[in-house]
This record gives C-alpha cells, structure tokens and sequence, in this order.
C-alpha cells in the first residue's frame, strides 16, 4: 500500500476548479511572501518599473540604432520599410582624388535620417536588408514621449543608440 | 423643535452618513480588489498613490471619473440613459437598510418583519435599470449585454430567493434581526445545516453581481462592456461603484443568514465588537467572491441558464422540502 505523503495527495483526482482555485490562492501568497520581505523569499514575476529596471535580453529588439559612418545613402532600408517610416535625404560631396592628378572622389553623406518611431512596428526588415551593417537592433527601450511628433528621432540620436548595443552584437569595426 | 424639523435633521444627517459610507466600501473592496488580483497574477498592483501601498489609487480613479466627460450618445434615449445608473444604485443603496450591525436598534437602519423578503424583492430594482441603460445606449453590444443581463438575473432570482426559504423555516422569521437572534440562540450558524443552501446563494449571488464566473452582461472579449459600453465619467462611476456595494450587501446577506451575522461563540453579541465580527465574515466572504473572479473563466450562456434551470432551482426546491419536512418531525 502506498504510504499518503504530501507529494502522493497532490496527484488525488479533484475537479479542476479545486487546483485553479489552490494555484491563485498559493501564487497570491508567494507574491505577497516577496513584497513584505523585499524579495527575500516568495516569488513575484513584474518589477516596480520606474524604480526598478529589468534589464533586457542582449538580443531585445527594444530600438534601431544607426552607424552613420557605415551608412552609403542607399535607401534600401526606407524602400524596404513596409510602412515607411525611414526618411532620408542626402548629398553627394567630392573629396580629394587619391593620387595627384586623379579624379575626385564621390562620397554619398547623409543630411536627414530620421525613423518615426509612432510608426516603425519593429520588424526589423531594414537591419536585415543594409548592406553595409548601418542600423542595429538595441535593447534600450526608454525613448517614450508625450506626443506623437516628437517619436521622429533624428540621425544624431540614433548614432547615440550605437553606444548601447551590446558586445559582440554591434559593429565590427 | 418641532416635529417635522427632527424628521428632516435625521433624514439630513441618515443622507450624509450614507454619502460618505457607501463610496467608501466601494473603495476599499476596489482596492482590495485590485491588490488580490495583482497579487494572485504575481504583480505588485496598486504601488504609487498615496505614498505607500497605492492606498489612494481608488480616490485618484474616482477624481478621474469625476473629471470625464459625460457623454450621451446621439440615438440615445436622453432620459432613459441618463436615470439608468441611477436606478441601478437606488437598488443597491437600498439593499443597506437590512443590514444588522448590532442587536440594538440603532445599529440597523430599519428592522423590518419581511427583512429578507424587502432584500431580495428590492435587489431586482437594479435589473430594470440594466435593461434601461442597455436598450436606451443605442448600441448592438448595449443591447446584447441588457438583454443577457435579464435573462440572467431573472433565472438566478429563483434560486437566491429558495436559498434562503430554508433558513426562513429554521429561523421562523424573515426579520434579519430575528435570524441572527435565532443563530445566536440556538449556538450555531445556519451554514451548518443549510450549507446547500449557502452555496446555492453563493452561486446565485454571484450570478446577480453579474461578476465573471457569470460575467455574460459584460464579457469584454464579446461584448466590448456590455450594458455599460456607451457610459463615460460619472454615469460610469455609478455603475462602478453600485457593483462594488452590491457584493458588500450581498456578502453582508449571506453572513446574516448563513454565518451568524454579528454573533460569535461565547460572546455578548451587545458589545460594540459586533460590528467588527460582522465586517470579518463578510471580509471572508468578498474574498472567496474575489478569488473565484480571478481563478475561473467565463461560462457560456447555454451553461449559464443549464446551471440556473436544471440545477440550483431543483436542488434549492428539494432543500426547502427536507427543511420543512425535518422542521415538522424533529
């Protein structure tokens, strides 16, 4: 005969009603265990946000940074972009020819690059498509603002992203 | 002073003290509501108003309501749509005035001889105003959610009201001083012979709430809010507020009937503790209500009048004949 222990009482057939009812009632107790303890025991899934941060995984898909030394002016990323939300404008610039007496050289030079993030639905089809390794995927994910216009962040503030991509994701050079 | 001046002092300072008590209970379940259910999902819930533990979130959302803007759809029916909530809390506000506190008489409002027959006659006041608001709105889900609500609250009227025969008979009484009197003389509650009865007005109790086990008239996911989709600002604070007095007073019900009101083993139900003994049961109570809203998922309208139909209403029915029949022999 089986000896009734407390791990054996667990597998007695109960209606389902009965282990949702006890699984809340011991996650309520577990929460409050962590909250009176600060942590100590118990277990609590959320954080206190503002006071609290979590810190993402490296691989969070949280912003686009962009590398505005890699970047060609291509426009592959805001074609690509299925909602177009990628503005770009830019120049050519001659720079001195390489050797006395050569051609000068074309240098394509980003004016305007600008991503409106109220719009952008993180596909990340434009990281995938740059051929030059220009944008990247961070896990900074505190850019929120009041309004909707102020969501277009410019070009300086995207090559201010490329400090928070993490190691060994970031770019090579 | 005259006659009639007393008459309205106490009818002013009765106004008032019901004015501050009523949104009060309605804060404290929210709130308590709030922080069981964060916790029961592993959340921290209300955190910041008020400094510690979130205490002022309920006064923060009701300022919040206040501020909205109160809007009337255009097809509305002005008048209809706009007493409905009224209505709705009339019937709630007017289910307190049974409610035993203390055995003398001031510490009830007004003993009545047909106590649990003017509860649960006035309890389906509110029913109509849930009709009005969900066919004056205007709106397909109104519409739906008010008619679910009928449906519901008239097939769960039956079995609330054959639970409690069962205690009428042992009681003798249908005063709800007269049943806690009857509990305390006798030395235990009634949830010791009429548990089938308790749960059945549990059950149907919490059908009247029209909370999620039996959340048909609302359902988000369906309905988008059901009867009270088109309400906004204050008409929305009513409704809010008259959901959260209706489970005190339906809690506050059961603990009457069933639990001994505010009568414990072994002590003076005279003492000024009564109060406190009747507020702990019915603490016990809104919490079983709470847990269950955020364990269980929302039945299907078929099983929703199965359960009403073929279910309680028999076995309350049964309940009542062996009462009176053990009442009779024994």
């Amino acid at each position: 005969m089986k000896v009734p222990t407390f791990r054996n009482l667990a597998r007695i057939p109960k209606p389902g009603m009965l282990t949702g009812m006890r699984v809340t009632f011991v996650t309520m107790l577990r929460t409050w265990a962590f909250n009176l303890s600060g942590g100590k025991v118990g277990l609590r899934a959320t954080v206190n946000y503002p006071v609290v941060k979590e810190t993402p995984v490296p691989r969070a898909r949280g912003v686009i940074a962009l590398d505005q030394e890699a970047c060609t002016v291509c426009m592959l990323c805001a074609r690509s972009c299925p909602d177009w939300c990628i503005y770009i404008e830019g120049h050519k610039e001659l720079k001195p020819p390489t050797r006395p007496g050569g051609r000068p050289r074309a240098r394509a030079t980003l004016d305007r690059f600008d991503i409106d993030y109220a719009l952008c639905m993180y596909c990340g089809i434009c990281v995938e498509v740059c051929p030059f390794d220009a944008l990247f995927w961070t896990p900074e994910y505190e850019y929120s603002e009041y309004d909707m216009g102020p969501m277009m962040h410019d070009m300086d503030r995207l090559q201010d992203w490329m400090k928070t991509v993490p190691a060994g994701l970031g770019a090579q050079s | 002073m005259t006659l009639g001046l007393v008459f309205w002092l106490d009818l002013g300072i009765k106004l008032v003290v019901v004015a501050a008590v009523v949104p009060l209970i309605g804060m404290v379940i929210g709130y308590g509501e709030m922080k069981l259910s964060a916790h029961m999902q592993s959340r921290v819930g209300p955190y910041f108003a008020g400094g510690r533990y979130g205490w002022a979130q309920l006064i923060a959302d009701g300022i919040k309501f206040i501020q909205k803007e109160d809007i009337v759809p255009t097809d509305a029916d002005r008048p209809v749509f706009k007493w409905a909530p009224a209505l709705v809390f009339l019937g709630t506000m007017a289910l307190l005035v049974i409610i035993p506190l203390h055995p003398s008489s001031n510490g009830i409002v007004r003993d009545l001889d047909v106590g649990i027959f003017y509860a649960l006659a006035i309890s389906s006041v509110s029913t109509i105003g849930v009709l009005m608001a969900g066919w004056s709105s205007a709106n397909k889900y109104s519409m739906i959610g008010g008619l679910r609500a009928a449906g519901q609250l008239i097939a769960y009227e039956l079995p609330l009201v054959l639970a409690t025969v069962g205690v009428v008979i042992q009681a003798g009484t249908m005063s709800m001083q007269g049943i806690v009197q009857a509990q305390i003389v006798q030395g235990w509650p009634f949830l010791l012979t009429q548990f089938i009865g308790f749960a059945i007005f549990m059950i149907a109790a919490l059908a009247e709430l029209t909370r999620l086990p039996f959340d048909m008239p609302i359902a988000e996911s369906e309905l988008v809010m059901g009867y009270v989709t088109e309400y906004s600002g204050f008409r929305f604070l009513f409704f809010f507020l008259a959901e959260f007095t209706n489970m005190f007073s339906m809690s506050a019900i059961a603990a009457t009937l069933f639990l001994g009101g505010y009568g414990l083993w072994g002590l003076d139900p005279s003492n000024l503790l009564s109060p406190v003994i009747l507020f702990a049961k019915v603490g016990v109570l809104l919490f079983l209500m709470i847990w269950l809203r955020w364990t269980l998922p929302r039945l299907r309208e078929d099983q929703l009048q199965t359960l009403a139909w073929k279910w309680l209403i028999p076995i309350s029915i049964a309940n009542i004949i062996v009462t009176a029949v053990l009442k009779v022999v024994v």
